[in-house]
């Protein structure tokens, strides 16, 4: 991939709300350069979605709840581990799933309203499953930092004098 | 009877700087957008921090050798060495300060005698002036020229030449005006230099960032090295200003009567900031890296954005700041910036305080947050579309 794609990408990854307008001027660029590198690599899925991050839990009336799940499988001949996953990651309540080295094979990130339905999920759907061979569900209490961005409130502001050398 | 009367002449003679005018003027202001910080908007890589506090927890808390901790100066070196092809011997040839300002300082007064001419290129960074004078010297300026992007000619320092001139002060990439001279324009420089016998005090705080060219280091270029004293520091590129951490390499008898004030009159470098550069030069790369894109991508940004207002603005090669003319105003550049503050509570430093050639520009810093930038470039549109 060429130098500029990697640097709109780690530019729009970090912001996706800047306008094609701004990106091209910070990356010296025309609009319609950009305009059409973007819709190339959505085209071509490098580019997969916009998504906003939120703090859910300074929202007071959404109860969320996730689970963290190490899940151990018996992977299946031709397939490997890619078609149990399926069966796992096509559930909506499934945020993540990732094929691990270690102990247990699939990490499955599992969200919820309460720890009941989550509970429930995963004693119905998710243990179910034939080449499922054991799951162990660690809850998550307090998130402190979610895809680089730290979540906790801290001074953030410019603590510069305002005109210096 | 005044106090005042206690304070010497020579410091009584020295001017105010302007930045120090206009800072008290913006501190007063709430809600101001400021492009006028000549330093970045980044904290500190967390790493660094983080292994000063190990140190101090170690309980490295006394003095250092007075050059400087060696484990710190072998980097350096390495550092000059890897970046630059320089050879300098850690243990002779490189000098730890607080802050390129304090080793800016200890050169002057490590090599002028009462009366001898130095030669700053002006627009240039404040301190450079003042600080000849209070090691006893006589600062001669270049006024470069804007038709030149205020690059320096050789001849403009064959003109300034006295038999009195001993040194010549020059800073590449060039706070306030960006301008960055590459090989080719500092080989006929080393020329003149080499024909007067001058020694050079070179600023390369700015070196890591340089955005389109390949970055020269002045001792690298042919018969330099024996004349220069390099002066560079972590303030800039490592993000580190408030640590007041930098260094000097040159000959090592120069090095050693830097180090004789030094130890006189610093006795060291801070410790734990010592640790925190030493980190900063073994596991610093990437953070350096990141940080340098983004300030080039702000540069083009807010270049592109000065020329649309009509603020007439060249690109500049290197540091992070922007040097933009504003005669389309018919403004003086205190007019300007003073305005501008009242009016759309934007910070920018006057152009004038520079040198008199900066008369007719603004120093706007783009070391701030895109959002910032693009608000205070919004802000700027409307200041200068009413005077237009
Ligand atoms: C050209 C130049 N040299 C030296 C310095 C001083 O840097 P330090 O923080 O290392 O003393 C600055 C800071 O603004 C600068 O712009």
């Amino acid at each position: 991939m060429k130098g500029i794609e990697v640097e709109l990408l780690k530019l729009i990854e970090n912001n996706a709300n800047l306008e094609v307008e701004k990106i091209a001027k910070l990356l010296g660029k025309s609009i319609d350069e950009i305009q059409e590198l973007i819709d190339r690599l959505e085209k071509k899925k490098v580019i997969l979605g916009y998504s906003t991050l939120i703090d859910w839990a300074k929202v007071l009336d959404v109860e969320e709840v996730t689970a963290m799940v190490d899940v151990k499988v018996t992977p299946a001949r031709g397939v490997g581990f890619d078609k149990v996953a399926e069966r796992i990651y096509r559930f909506p309540e499934v945020k993540a799933v990732y094929l691990m080295s270690g102990a247990y094979d699939l990490s499955v990130s599992v969200k919820g309203n309460t720890m009941t339905e989550i509970g429930h999920f995963i004693s119905e759907k998710l243990s179910t499953l034939d080449s499922v061979l054991s799951t162990t569900t660690h809850f998550v209490l307090k998130r402190y930092k979610h895809d680089g961005i730290i979540l906790q409130d801290s001074d953030e502001d410019d603590k510069r004098i305002v005109v210096s050398p | 009877m005044s106090q005042l009367s206690y304070v010497s002449k020579q410091v009584k003679d020295l001017k105010p700087s302007g930045i120090r005018r206009f800072f008290d003027l913006a501190a007063q202001m709430e809600d101001v957008i400021s492009l006028g910080v000549g330093e970045p908007d980044f904290v500190t890589p967390w790493n660094f921090i983080e292994q000063s506090f190990h140190a101090l927890e170690q309980g490295y808390t006394s003095y250092t050798e007075n050059a400087g901790m060696i484990e710190l100066r072998r980097e350096i070196s390495a550092y000059l060495n890897r970046n630059y092809y320089l050879m300098y011997d850690p243990s002779e040839q490189v000098i730890v300060s607080v802050g390129a300002s304090q080793a800016i300082d200890l050169a002057l007064r490590a090599v002028i005698d009462p009366g001898d001419e130095v030669i700053v290129v002006e627009p240039s960074f404040v301190a450079y002036v003042p600080t000849v004078k209070l090691a006893g010297g006589i600062p001669v300026t270049i006024q470069t020229k804007a038709e030149n992007a205020f690059k320096l000619k050789p001849e403009e320092i064959e003109e300034a030449i006295t038999p009195k001139t001993k040194a010549i002060l020059l800073c590449n990439p060039n706070n306030p005006t960006g301008t960055f001279l590459l090989q080719e324009e500092l080989e006929p420089l080393a020329s003149v230099i080499k024909k007067h016998d001058l020694l050079v005090l070179s600023d390369e705080i700015y070196a890591e960032l340089t955005y389109d060219d390949d970055y020269t280091s002045f001792p690298s270029i042919t018969g330099m090295k024996e004349r220069t004293i390099l002066i560079s520091g972590f303030s800039k590129a490592f993000a580190m200003t408030g640590w007041r951490l930098g260094y000097a390499a040159g000959p090592a008898e120069l090095i050693a009567a830097m180090v004789k004030i030094h130890q006189y009159t610093m006795m060291c470098a801070p410790t734990m900031a010592q640790h925190a550069a030493l980190e900063a030069l073994k596991n610093g790369r990437q953070s350096v890296k990141d940080m340098f894109e983004s300030y080039k991508q702000r540069r083009n940004f807010i270049v592109s954005s000065l020329n649309e207002i009509g603020l007439t603005c060249p690109h500049p090669g290197g540091a992070f700041y922007a040097f933009p003319s504003i005669e389309a105003t018919g403004l003086t550049s205190n007019e300007f910036a003073e305005h501008l503050l009242q009016e759309e509570q934007v910070a920018v430093v006057p152009g004038n305080v520079f040198g008199a050639n900066g008369e007719g520009y603004i120093r706007c810093s783009y070391a701030t947050s895109i959002k910032q930038l693009d608000e205070a470039m919004k802000r700027m549109k409307r200041f200068v579309e009413k005077r237009m």
